[in-house]
């Protein structure tokens, strides 16, 4: 018997029970629809971790003042200055094989005012290079360059939060006067919108001001010191050399030996990178057991109705073989019944697993992606499923005596 | 040897055919040595009581088991050590069955079911059809083709079977009680339909227990006991053709 032939036999059979035939592919159905619809989700969810991770910046490196040990009294990092504008000024000049820029940072909390609107943020004091570290353009205005810097100038880049609080929408904003805390302020460009951070921060939440205005108008000290570096590598592959170069040179700066501790520390984006991927990796392991799990109950149904049927069909195949069929003819008779009841399973299945991701993706505006390779990986499995589970009742009934299956009532 | 022919090359030959089923720690002889020959176109009826071994032999004869000892050769090919496998093979492609209890496959067609045994002998559907729907005329169902059995009375669901049986083109039609559940009027239409087959030159072998329809046969073989009890010609045979006219002139 032909393939064909054999497939029309088993939609026929199918579907003088369809009541019996959807309760058998039920289970399918359902394992199906879940892992198509909570993988979508995952990679979702991933695809958005992803993003949130670029838009700290790509190939980050981020350099901390560290813990430094005095007559045996070691500080908590970052509570002291160690790093200062002139490491930030070697590290450029010097590591150009591997540094592509270099933005040092300090912060300090500042109320802003503008008219009568005011709104207490972030103030950073930076270079321009902070905005190639983040990746981060401009919607309106322009960054400031080494001569507001060196002048201290009073000039401020806003984000598009502090914009939106200051401002009324449409009125414009580059040109005009602002105070931060007592100072004076220009405005001479707005940044575009970067969106919440992963750990769901704001990230437009804050104004930009020359380095050194910040420190000598806003935080009000003579001091060279660095609150941190964020420096971008040339390429995700030179991250590591930049980071080893960078713990050299500063090293060397901060006259300390090869062997010693250093006093700053370095955090590399790549393992936060890592530590998403291991998260991720991990998902997709529990919803793979998942699936596994679901897709042996789907195949358990379909084996139970299938040895169902095939008892009650005994008389049906005693005919069958009697008119010439051969023991393989009735193993694939019910193997392909078992295959197209785990098919049309697996499509329905995937219909509902699509329409479960869009409509999530719709109503709690959560970001789902649909992968091919994973509904064709679970519609496949489905039909594995199939002949794993029609492969003991189609041999029962392939081994059936024909003068007895015959006799069968 | 052989018990009596027609003389005609034997479609079926059996020599000194034994079948032993075990059943527990008791063996049950069911055939115990039957030697016969069924020459081609013979109309060969066989009879006995329950018990026999009428029925065993009909199995073996349709291959649809296999003799403990002695030989059976169907065309003159010896069938008896074939494997499952070959054995329907022959079973497809020489013997058509017609049972007692008709065996259609229920809630589907009269086509349909026709088809069946074409389907196991790779027959392109078009052609599958085309046979069906005229061994289906040949039995006077051409206007039934797409009749499942439960809309068709008893005698046309066994005209469907045997359309069934025909359509392979058996050298051999075997039918086992085909009218125990008939009506005697049935029965008789019936036997004529096997009646006009044989007289087209098939060889057909009937298994009953009602003299009356092993009548319509030109030999009687009777069992008992696992052996052939008698082995003779019917003397006054009935027509079945006559008896529907006699029935309608009556």
């Amino acid at each position: 018997m032909n393939v064909l032939a054999s497939l029309r036999t088993a939609l026929r059979a199918l579907r003088k029970n369809k009541l019996r035939s959807l309760l058998a592919m039920l289970g399918i159905v359902i394992a199906v629809g879940a892992v198509v619809a909570t993988v979508s989700i995952g990679q979702g969810a991933q695809a958005k971790v992803a993003a949130q991770m670029e838009s700290l910046g790509s190939n980050l490196l981020m350099v901390l003042p560290g813990s430094v040990a005095m007559h045996g009294v070691a500080t908590g990092s970052g509570a002291t200055q160690t790093l200062n504008r002139d490491d930030a000024a070697a590290i450029e000049k010097e590591l150009t094989n591997s540094v592509a820029a270099v933005a040092p940072i300090n912060r300090t909390g500042a109320q802003i005012v503008y008219g009568d609107q005011n709104w207490f943020t972030q103030v950073q004091g930076t270079t321009a290079a902070y905005l190639q570290v983040r990746g981060w353009p401009l919607a309106q205005g322009e960054a400031f360059g080494r001569e507001e810097d060196a002048a201290a100038a009073k000039v401020c880049i806003l984000g598009k939060t502090v914009a939106d609080k200051l401002f009324v929408p449409g009125a414009p904003v580059v040109g005009e006067q602002i105070r931060v805390k007592h100072v004076p302020c220009k405005v001479i460009g707005v940044l575009a919108s970067k969106g919440q951070s992963s750990w769901g921060q704001d990230q437009d939440d804050v104004v930009l001001v020359p380095w050194s205005m910040a420190v000598r108008r806003l935080i009000g000290t003579q001091s060279d010191a660095v609150g941190q570096l964020m420096i971008s590598a040339r390429s995700p592959q030179m991250v590591d050399d930049a980071e080893r170069e960078i713990t050299a040179l500063l090293k060397q700066r901060h006259h300390l030996s090869e062997q010693a501790d250093p006093d700053f520390q370095i955090r590399n984006l790549a393992e936060m990178q890592d530590a998403a991927k291991q998260n991720t990796q991990t998902i997709a392991v529990l919803l793979g057991s998942v699936a596994l799990i679901s897709l042996v109950v789907g195949a358990i149904g379909i084996a139970n109705v299938m040895l169902v049927s095939v008892t009650e069909r005994t008389r049906e195949i005693g005919i069958r073989m009697a008119v010439g069929a051969r023991g393989r003819d009735v193993l694939f008779q019910f193997l392909t019944e078992a295959v197209v009841l785990a098919s049309v399973g697996g499509v329905i299945g995937l219909l509902i697993g699509i329409v479960t991701s869009k409509w999530m993706a719709i109503k709690f505006e959560w970001p789902t992606l649909l992968s091919p390779p994973v509904m064709l990986g679970t519609m496949l499995l489905a039909g594995f499923a199939g002949i794993v589970a029609g492969f003991y009742p189609a041999l029962r009934a392939s081994r059936l005596d024909p003068i007895d299956a015959l006799r069968f009532e | 040897m052989d018990r009596s022919s027609n003389g005609n090359a034997p479609v079926v030959q059996t020599r000194e055919l034994e079948k032993i089923y075990k059943m527990g720690d008791v063996e049950v002889r069911a055939l115990r040595g039957v030697s016969l020959s069924i020459g081609g176109g013979e109309f060969v009826a066989v009879m006995g009581a329950s018990g026999s071994g009428k029925s065993t032999f009909m199995n073996l004869i349709g291959c649809l088991d296999r003799p403990t000892r002695g030989s059976y050769l169907l065309n003159g090919e010896d069938v008896g050590r074939l494997s499952r496998d070959q054995l329907a093979r022959v079973r497809g492609r020489q013997i058509g069955f017609v049972f007692q209890g008709f065996n259609l496959l229920p809630r589907t067609t009269a086509i349909e079911n026709v088809e069946l045994p074409m389907l196991y002998q790779g027959i392109p559907a078009r052609e599958r059809h085309q046979r069906s729907s005229e061994a289906l005329a040949r039995v006077g169902l051409g206007d039934r083709l797409d009749h499942t059995p439960a809309q068709l009375s008893g005698g046309q669901q066994q005209r469907v079977a045997i359309a069934r049986a025909l359509v392979n083109r058996p050298t051999l039609l075997l039918a086992d009680e085909p009218t125990g559940n008939l009506d005697s009027r049935t029965s008789v239409e019936v036997m004529g339909i096997f009646q006009e087959l044989n007289d087209q030159g098939l060889t057909v072998l009937l298994v009953t227990h009602e003299a009356d329809i092993s009548d319509h046969a030109r030999r009687v073989v009777t069992f008992k006991d696992g052996l052939v009890l008698s082995d003779s010609r019917v003397e006054r045979r009935r027509i079945a053709r006559e008896e529907l006219l006699e029935e309608a002139t009556a």
